[in-house]
């Protein structure tokens, strides 16, 4: 079983994105996550999927989501080096005193501050998944209000 | 001038069926269809038949499909109409046959509101539709109906269901013309097979000494029996069929073994367990061939060819795959295939094959199922003859004891297994082949399910024969029973019902079976005739076969006879049990 990073180049039409869900949940394969946005060109869209699999899943995953028509070309980045994203917001509990500490945390990672209440405050980070993944564990033991993760985004790195 | 280019949603429609010369439409009315049974009514260039029920306006298309090869064409309205087609479009995705199932819908501004005979389609169908597509704008509907025949007839064949709110059905455009040609960048089905894959499959082939065919219905599809054939005689290779491609090699012939798998011959599925080799071409695997996967073919190497990518190693791993149109592949194979000689392997396979390759114990007192096939197949072997089968006991002993010399004359609901299949099928097959015998052979319970299509059969003058092996059970789930599940027949006796205190078995129940066949065809103004007496069977089929036109003909046959050889699901093919 590992963790694989598909993408998908399809047409932007409705009904698209559920075809390619539904050839998920129909064969019981689990969608990690699974993100979908315009290309270049208007008329494309491009899904970045993470899977969890054997090799054989990972091989008909492929296969399958060649066979709808809507889609025009698929990507299984393999072990290829990636260039990789995840957008993450989380609101922590916050007050006067930690504040200062919770921003220097935030700094080490590169996350920012997008917003500050009078008890909480909400940071923003864009990373790789697994630095957002420490980001998290750090954060928590003071107190997560809320997280949202858009799940991952990636292109893979030019040969030259 | 102008005028003429102007044409409704439902005009477009009617004239896209005509310019992709489709002959006939099956299908049923309904509130948002009325404008395209509108623009059907004054068509000249194609027929509508009227089914008795949408399910077996989708099975009628996949008839004709499957007898002509063309793409069949099924009409219905929205909501329940539509919902009725799924049945037979689940059934065509199965067996991968080209259909167009076009819809009724809602108007776009009610999409979504719960609307009076509103479903959601195109959600509901997406699943066992090649593709789908709604229309959402008229100007997108030539295009769209131009794909959809391309899409259901290209590369590894499906159905295709166009969704069409009834404001673009009433809508129109000006300047329509319909696309002479159809570019998909996202659909480019791979037709040629790989030259180096190609000369790999033929290596391979030269070093095996037990080399096995093992062909399905993509042979069919394809139309490479010829070439198939010219492989088997070639290097001498022992031939299996899968249920869908049967007919693709002709069964009388030395080399045919039978079918495979769980009611497959013993010839078969020892060969498929001792082979080395196992050339396949156009066959998936399904699991009612390989029995317990992990024993499949333990020695053999397997080279696949298949126009689906998506089928290669999906159920046993493949060696060779070689990816492209079965016709195109064969052709180049024949080239390099070195002929090979009768070996000790032919001689094995004699053996296996015996003298016949399926049998059964006649009886003299009661009408045995096999033996009305066989004299169906005896009656009817000089003619060019379509068979359609129901599905369960039927459908298999139809699948044993006829022989089919030729592609395209036994269609059979394989993959879905849709009982209620036979006759909307029949009634396909006979209009896309008007002048061959086309006979559906049907079990009690199966024929109950699409047995209005007498009406249609009969209005039309649709010469289908129907045999009804009548054993007064769910024939197939009952031997289950039997031989699984300690002989209790909980709810496969058609006699039986909730009243019933006591089952004392078949031969000893007074309640009487309905319905009476022969008066039931007889309301539907269709002649029929009944055998009860094994001496009966040959003169009943000459007088329903021998007569112009439909006709019904009832056989009460032995109730508990089974089907053998019998591989118990998840068992290795080879250890099927046998009759005692």
């Amino acid at each position: 079983m590992s963790i694989r990073t598909i993408s998908v180049l399809v047409e932007n039409h409705s009904g698209t994105l559920s075809r390619i869900a539904g050839l998920f949940s129909s064969r019981g394969y689990n969608i990690n996550s699974l993100t979908v946005g315009e290309t270049e060109d208007p008329s494309v869209s491009r899904m970045t999927i993470v899977v969890g699999g054997d090799d054989a899943v990972i091989e008909q995953v492929v296969k399958q989501l060649n066979r709808i028509i809507d889609v025009i070309k698929v990507i299984d980045f393999g072990d290829d080096p990636l260039i990789e994203r995840e957008l993450i917001l989380v609101r922590v509990d916050s007050s006067k005193s930690n504040r200062h500490e919770i921003v220097e945390l935030a700094g080490i990672f590169g996350a920012t501050v997008a917003h500050v209440g009078v008890t909480s405050m909400t940071l923003e980070l864009s990373s790789t998944c697994d630095k957002a993944d420490n980001f998290i564990n750090l954060i928590k033991p003071y107190g997560i209000k809320e997280l949202i993760r858009t799940g991952k985004v990636a292109m893979a790195q030019p040969k030259k | 001038m102008e005028d003429d280019l102007k044409k409704t949603g439902a005009e477009i429609l009617v004239d896209a069926l005509v310019q992709e010369k489709v002959e006939y439409v099956f299908g049923y009315p309904g509130g948002q269809a009325i404008p395209i049974f509108d623009a059907l009514y004054c068509c000249k260039d194609l027929k509508v038949v009227l089914v008795r029920h949408e399910q077996a306006a989708a099975h009628a298309a996949e008839g004709y499909a499957r007898a002509n090869g063309k793409v069949g064409v099924c009409v219905a309205t929205s909501g329940p109409g539509a919902t009725n087609l799924i049945t037979g479009i689940a059934d065509a995705y199965l067996d991968s046959i080209p259909m167009v199932a076009i819809t009724g819908q809602v108007a776009t501004g009610y999409l979504g509101t719960d609307a009076f005979q509103e479903a959601d389609i195109v959600g509901i169908s997406r699943p066992v539709t090649k593709h789908n597509l709604l229309v959402k704008d008229i100007r997108d509907l030539p295009r769209m109906l131009k794909e959809a025949f391309y899409i259901a007839g290209s590369g590894r064949p499906g159905p295709v269901l166009i969704d069409v709110p009834r404001d673009i059905s009433a809508g129109s455009l000006d300047n329509y013309e319909y696309p002479k040609t159809v570019s998909i960048r996202s659909y480019n089905p791979t037709v040629t097979g790989h030259p180096r894959q190609i000369e790999k499959a033929a290596e391979m082939i030269k070093n095996a000494k037990k080399p096995l065919i093992f062909a399905g219905g993509g042979v069919i599809t394809s139309g490479a029996h010829e070439e198939l054939y010219e492989l088997a005689i070639k290097i001498n290779a022992p031939v299996t069929l899968t249920l869908m491609g049967l007919g693709a090699f002709p069964g009388e012939h030395e080399l045919f073994v039978g079918m495979p798998g769980m009611h497959g011959s013993r010839a078969a599925n020892h060969a498929l367990q001792e082979t080395d080799c196992i050339i396949s071409v156009g066959a998936r695997f399904d699991d009612r061939v390989t029995g317990h996967v992990e024993s499949f073919a333990p020695k053999a190497k397997i080279i696949h060819l298949d126009i689906d990518p998506a089928t290669i190693s999906k159920i046993v791993k493949v060696d060779i795959p070689v990816v492209g149109d079965a016709k195109n592949i064969l052709t180049a194979l024949n080239k390099l295939v070195v002929p090979r000689d009768a070996s000790e392997w032919n001689d094995q396979i004699k053996k296996w094959r015996g003298e016949r390759l399926f049998s059964y114990k006649q009886t003299e007192r009661t009408i045995k199922p096999q033996y009305v096939v066989e004299q169906v197949y005896e009656l009817t072997k000089n003619r060019d003859t379509i068979i359609t089968t129901e599905v369960g006991q039927t459908q298999m002993w139809t699948a044993q004891y006829y022989r089919f010399a030729k592609p395209r004359r036994f269609i059979s609901s394989g993959g879905l297994g849709t009982m209620g299949f036979g006759l909307p099928a029949a009634m396909g097959a006979a209009l896309a082949k008007p002048g061959m015998l086309v006979i559906d052979m049907a079990g009690d319970g199966s024929i109950q399910m699409n047995i209005q299509e007498l009406a249609t059969i009969s209005i039309n003058k649709i010469p289908v024969k129907v045999v009804i092996v009548n054993n007064e059970y769910l024939g197939m789930v009952r031997q289950w029973q039997e031989l699984f599940w300690n002989k209790r027949y909980s709810s496969t006796c058609l006699r039986g019902g909730f009243l019933c205190e006591e089952c004392k078995g078949p031969g000893h129940c007074k309640k009487k079976y309905v319905p009476d066949f022969v008066k039931l065809a007889e309301a539907y103004d269709i002649p029929a005739f009944r055998a009860t007496r094994h001496e009966e069977v040959v003169s009943t089929l000459r007088r329903g076969l021998d007569i112009e036109g439909p006709a019904l003909m009832e056989f009460a046959v032995a109730p508990e006879e089974n089907v053998f050889p019998m591989v118990p699901a998840g068992k290795p093919i080879d250890q099927a049990l046998e009759e005692l």
